[in-house]
Order: C-alpha cells, then structure tokens, then sequence
C-alpha cells in the first residue's frame, strides 16, 4: 500500500501541504526540530527502554530472545471531538460484548431469535462449555478489552479486532507517555494532552468492584505464565503499580473450591485473579491437561463463585472472527442503537459464496483465522508473493470455516522518524475499556502500533511492528468556561 | 511476601555475591600468577580452579582457558557470566519486590556481559574484571539504599550465606591444597599465596591495621574467621545472618529452626579460638563449617517456605 495516497493524521489528504485544522502546532515542531535532535532522543528513549528491561520475547526467535518494542517519537493525535466519538463507540460496544457473553452462557435469547446462528457459537472452538450457567458478579465478563481501531478517513474509524480475552500493550501506553515527558517536554506545552497514569488505579478499582460477594477486604493478584513469557514485562509492571502481588500458577493452590497463595506466612486467600493466562492453560482437570501454568481446581472455585477470574473465562467468543462479523447485529440487539464504530467490510468463507469471491480475490483481500492474533496465520494479498497466494488458497480450500476475509484498507499514516528523515507510516490504535460493577471507563489513550516497514500494513510487534505515543487532547476552555 | 519470590530473592543474593567473589578470585590470581613462570602460572590458575569446586582442566597459555572458564563459559553455571545471567532471571521473576535501582544494577550488569565470549588477553580480563567490579558495586550500593524489609533481608540472607561458602573455601584451599611439594612453608611462594588471599577477601592493608606481625598463615586464619571487623570473616557473616533473621522474627514474632541454627553457630564461634581450630584440623573444621553453612540455607528456605 503505497504511504503517500492514504489519509494522514497530520496532513490528512493535503500530501503535507497544509497541516489538519488543530494539528499546526505539530507540523511547526517537526519544522523546528532539526533530525539529528530527533534521532538523539529517539537513541535516548530505547536506551531507556532496554535499561528498564522493558522488553517481548518473540515467539521462535531464540537469538532474540528479549528486544524491545521500536518506539517512535512522533505522536499521534487525537483532538477533543475525535476522542468524544470513539469514546462513546467503545463504550456501546464493549456494554453489548459483555451483554451478549452473559446472554450466550445464560438464556442464549440472540441465538432463540435468530440474530446470530446458533452454530457458529456453539459449536465455536472458542466457546466454553464448562463455563456455562456460571454468572459472574454483576454479570461483567470481558473486564479488560482492547479494541483495535483503524482509520481510513477524517471521518472513517472502524472496528479491526475486539481483543476481549487477554489483550495487552496498556504497559506500553503508559511506558511510551512517561518517555515522551522526558524527551519532549515542550509538546506538553503546546498541547493540552490528557493524562494516562491513571489507568493502573483504575483497573485495580475496577478489579475490587468485581470481587466475589461477601468477600470482605478482598485480596488481588496478578497471574502471570511466569517470565519467559513475551509479555511479562507488562504483568509486573501492572502488578507493581496496582500494588498486587504477581503470581504463577505454582504459588497458588485450589482447597475446598478456595484459592490460596503461598507466602512466606503460610497460606492467604485470593478473591480476584487478574489472570493474563489462557483459558486452555487455566486449570488442568479442566481444560488442557498438560498445562503446567495453571491451577489444579481453579474452574471449580470460579464455578462456586468463590474467586472472581479477570477477564472470565470463555470471553474469547467474543472476539472470534466469525462472531465479529456479526457485531454490527450484536450492537443493535443488545443496545437497541445503530453501531456508532463500523466493523470493517467483513466476508466469512464459511459462506461458499464468500469463499468463492475471497478466492477469486485473494490478491487484494487480507485473510484472517477466526481465532488467530498477533499476526500469525494471516494473508496480506497485496503485499503476497504468488508462490504464498497459491500456498494459502489450498489452506483456505481445505478449511474454509476457519477464515474470514476483508479489504485491504488504506491505513491512516503519522509522519514516523527514519534514518533519512520523516516518512509516512501505516498506525493503527488499541485503546483499553475497563468494565466493572460501575459501569465502562476508558483512559484518554491508548497503543498506536505503527508498521515501520515501507509499504507494510502490518503492525504487530512480532511482526516488526514499533509504537507511537497517543494524545488525546482536552477541550479548550471555551466561552461557557466548559473544560 | 510469596515464597517464590522469597526464593528469587535470596537467590539473587547468592548469584550476585558469587560473581563478585569470582571476580576478585579472577583478579588475585592474574596478580599471582604474573609472579611466576609457566609452571606457576598454571598453578596459580589450578588452585582457582578448586577453589570455586572445578574439575581441573586445560588452563591454556596464560591461563586462557581457566580465565575463560571462570568470566565467560556459557557451559559452567559457576562462571561470571552463568552467575549475573542467573541473578537477573530471577529479578526479572521477582520484579515487583525489587527498587528500580537494583533491577538496573543487575540488569546493568548483564547488558554489558551478555555478548561477551572470550576473555581475550591477560590485559583484557584485567579489564573485564574492572568493569564487574564497577557494577557489583553499583549492586551493593543500590541494595544498600533499598527499604529495610523483606526485600532486602533475602536478598542479603542469600548473599551472607554465599559469602561464608566462599571464605570458608578459599582458607581451605590456600591450607589444604595450594603449596605444591617442595616448597617450604613460609618460603616466597607460599607468602605470595597468602598475600593473593588477602587481595581476594579485600583486606591487605586491612591485615597490617589488625596485626603487628607480618604474614603469618595462622593469623590469616584467624582473620577470616573470627575478626568481626572484616566484613568477609566467617563470624562477621554469621552474626549477620543471626541480626537478619531477627528482623523477620522482630516483623513476624514467629522464629524458626534457622534461628537456632543461626544463634547457635554464631555461639560456637564466640567461643573458639583460632589455636583450638588448628590443634583439631583447619581443613577437617573449613570442611565442617562449609556443611553446615550449606544446613543453614536449607533450614533458612524451609522456615520460608521456599525448600
């Protein structure tokens, strides 16, 4: 996908003649900013970021095994208004991703009237038999969601993914806002950017709001795959910050459906886990017998409704692509209002007339697994070989239920730091909604993961994706004094 | 606290202080081995060797290979390198109880050690040796500026204990093993031996502050193991470890079996004399006492929970 013909978010269609309305300011501080002062703080940063271990781990890659995330010095912004409307999009759509989790293990009243085929939930590798019938406190269960925006337009965001089962990046957020003070102090003085420090305390209140009822001062922990896994960076940091303690499967133990943690004082009780495990890893007797990275027992004390598990297992239904084509339907039944966040234009080759047309078009369309992420098992037609079309049409042929199609989008770019100067490049964005017995917040920002490959759309960190600090920026104090 | 963090802590306590002490060992025995010819330049490096519990090896000329196989060799888990690697994945796994400060200090430290595979010439391990030395400071300080809690305690239990392995050995290798046949006790050779012990635990000058006479293989002894102003003696160590674990009782008002265990070595030291320690068998008592030392720690991670 050629840069220079997609919307930019700082010169929008103009080809970097005429900044946004708003966004003149940044274009000026580009100007004033000689490259090798971006460059010296672009150093400065990852220097930073490896000195604090803030690093992933990529999956068979074993000579890296850490590295740290590229970031970019360049913000994305957001203005006043853009923030209004996305914001309101995410909250609808997140309030009608927990209603329709509730209502698939509960009554399944969606399936009786025929909005979504009953098929595709139940028989859905991502839905979870043994959870059914169990409601959770205040019948929230995608606590943490991370939505992945695209823009294509001034106007035009869509819905790319709903992430409702483990999504991270959040520590990146807050990482990335913390280097920008640092390095670019002065873009604080020209914009009215609105703090994200406060999201660990908001997830941990949101954590406390979800605790099992009649628990009385609750205890929360974090439960990590321990730290060879690529995000445990982010689970101690959060942790740390929540003041929580960060825990492994090892150092919990289920008794009489209780769950205990072992200290050096002897034994503790745990009402809530923050738990950045799998559901397949959850519990042994449970799920995947061979996990050594769960509980033995956990299941059952989450089915007792003795301990609260964030996000609750089983919400990967919820972002299976499959469903998301649905989601449009989803909105409006639960929420009784049209989408206010499109999804993109989705085909799902379960359909033969889909498959037929994905077929016919892979050289143009991006084809996803309804279960995939992080990048893996995708295929990019523009950007294919014919050697690597012609190898997934057989895969696609073979199991076409698993695959889901859509357009090839125009990404919106922001000018990125290279080494020969700025460029234009392909972002994309993940804020985070946190839902709890208060109903849905959302911290003003977010992940902007930014391709920084020429030409790539791809963004994932695996995947030789960087990240960009996001702002999001307050109103001005207007005539009414509003603020 | 979680007991596997407990662990990670005392552990990093154990991996740093052991990459500290190689790093001296390293150092005093290049100073030794410059004294001598070739033959001595491999004897020099062989009782190294046994002193960190190797099997005796090729040393190479120069010592290349035992220098290598103590700073750098991804294969011995004892080597520098093994030890800060180790420290570091289990601050990564206890993260969250550890100051940004002693994160950076280990993590520090492994950045610069981790791309290094050879030690290179005698000239560059000496520099080598310059450099972990700046960092394990950089450790000690920033551990030294950390909260008195539990934090600390384990991580300064782990590297107590650690200490009084490694004094322990090295007395016992100098005694038990070091002159080779031939030489007179009190000769240069042996005198150069004692002096490298000195330089390892720190305590040259130290040695002539303590002690009117000159070196005298006794009064070493009696410096290493009972001079509490030397903060590498085994009774320094020991009292150590009794004052941390009262820190956890004085927290917790509970004590343990380590706290006997603790109390009750630290007595037993209180009462010898370094000519009783001699008349029984230096090295029949070194070996005693490195046991025992090896009981503590496991008594230590029992009454936490982490055995």
């Amino acid at each position: 996908m050629p840069e220079g013909r997609a919307f930019d978010e700082l010169w929008g269609a103009s080809r970097n003649r005429r900044p946004r309305p708003g966004f003149e300011a940044l274009a000026r501080w580009l100007d004033d900013t000689p490259p090798v002062e971006l460059e010296r703080r672009h150093q400065s940063a990852e220097a930073a970021f490896r000195s604090l271990g803030i690093t992933f781990a990529v999956y068979g890659d074993q000579d890296a095994a850490e590295r740290i995330i590229p970031f970019d010095i360049i913000p994305r912004i957001f203005s006043a208004d853009e923030w209004d409307r996305l914001s309101a999009g995410l909250e609808q759509r997140v309030t009608a991703i927990n209603a329709f989790i509730d209502d698939i293990y509960g009554d399944r009243k969606i399936l009786k009237d025929g909005i979504v085929p009953a098929d595709i939930v139940l028989a859905n590798p991502q839905f979870c038999v043994p959870c059914c019938g169990a409601r959770p406190p205040h019948g929230v269960y995608a606590h943490i969601c991370g939505i992945d925006l695209v823009r294509t337009g001034a106007d035009d965001f869509f819905v790319l993914e709903d992430n409702a089962r483990t999504p991270s990046g959040v520590s990146y957020m807050i990482e990335n806002r913390d280097a920008m003070l640092r390095l670019c102090p002065e873009l604080f003085d020209i914009f009215p950017v609105r703090p994200v420090d406060s999201y660990p305390e908001l997830l941990r209140e949101t954590l406390y709001s979800v605790a099992p009822e009649g628990a009385r001062d609750p205890r929360c922990v974090l439960l990590t795959p321990g730290h060879h896994n690529s995000a445990f960076y982010e689970h101690s940091f959060l942790a740390d910050n929540m003041g929580i303690d960060l825990v492994e499967g090892g150092d919990l133990e289920v008794d009489d459906d209780t769950v205990w943690m072992k200290t050096i004082d002897g034994r503790v009780r745990v009402d809530v886990i923050y738990r950045r495990i799998d559901d397949a890893f959850l519990d042994p007797l449970v799920f995947r017998r061979d996990s050594m990275l769960g509980v033995p027992g956990l299941m059952a004390a989450y089915m007792a409704g003795n301990v609260t598990l964030v996000n609750a297992p089983g919400t990967g239904i919820a972002d299976d692509k499959a469903i998301y084509s649905y989601m449009p339907e989803i909105v409006r039944y639960y929420t009784g209002e049209a989408a206010k966040l499109p999804n993109v234009e989705t085909r799902r080759c379960r359909d033969p007339q889909d498959l037929r047309y994905t077929l016919e078009h892979l050289d143009e369309l991006v084809v996803k697994l309804v279960d995939g992420s992080g990048g893996y098992g995708m295929l990019v037609g523009p950007t294919a070989s014919k050697a690597e079309i012609e190898a997934f049409r057989a895969v696609l042929k073979a199991t076409p239920e698993r695959y889901i199609a859509q357009p090839t989008l125009a990404l919106s770019t922001v000018p990125t730091h290279a080494e020969n100067g700025l460029v234009p490049r392909h972002v994309d964005f993940r804020p985070f909604v946190l839902t709890g017995a208060n109903g849905v917040t959302i911290v003003p920002g977010g992940l902007t993961r930014v391709a920084l490959r020429k030409g790539s759309l791809v963004v994932n960190s695996s995947q030789g994706g960087g990240t960009k600090d996001s702002f999001v920026l307050a109103r001005e104090p207007g005539p009414e004094g509003k603020g | 606290m979680l007991s596997r963090t407990a662990s990670s802590l005392y552990w990093i306590g154990r991996y740093m202080e052991r990459a500290e002490f190689t790093t001296r060992l390293v150092e005093a025995t290049i100073r030794l081995a410059a004294l001598g010819g070739h033959a001595h330049v491999e004897q020099a490096w062989l009782s190294a060797l046994s002193v960190v519990g190797a099997p005796p090896l090729d040393t190479g000329k120069e010592g290349y290979g035992a220098r290598r196989y103590l700073t750098l060799s991804p294969d011995h888990s004892g080597s520098i390198k093994s030890c800060i690697g180790l420290a570091r994945d289990n601050a990564r796994a206890a993260r969250t109880a550890l100051t940004r400060e002693v994160w950076e200090a280990i993590n520090r430290a492994w950045l610069m050690i981790q791309n290094r595979t050879s030690p290179g010439s005698v000239q560059q391990t000496l520099n080598l040796v310059e450099e972990l030395k700046a960092e394990t400071r950089g450790f000690e300080g920033a551990l030294a500026r950390m909260l008195r809690s539990e934090g600390y305690w384990f991580m300064r239990l782990g590297s107590m204990i650690e200490r009084g392995d490694a004094t322990a050995r090295l007395l016992d290798v100098k005694y038990y093993l070091l002159l080779p046949e031939g030489q007179a006790v009190g000769g240069k050779l042996d005198r150069d031996q004692w002096t490298t012990i000195l330089d390892i635990v720190s305590a040259k000058t130290a040695y002539r502050h303590l002690y009117r006479e000159g070196l005298k293989p006794w009064l070493v002894a009696d410096m290493l193991i009972f001079r509490r102003e030397l903060p590498r003696s085994l009774i320094w160590t020991a009292e150590q470890i009794v004052d941390l674990l009262g820190e956890f009782g004085h927290r917790s008002g509970r004590q343990g079996p380590a706290d006997r265990q603790a109390r009750q070595r630290l007595a037993k030291l209180d009462e010898l004399e370094v000519r009783t320690v001699f008349r029984g068998g230096l090295h029949q008592w070194l070996q005693a006492y490195v046991r025992q030392n090896n009981a503590l720690g496991e008594a230590i991670a029992g009454q936490f929970r982490f055995a």
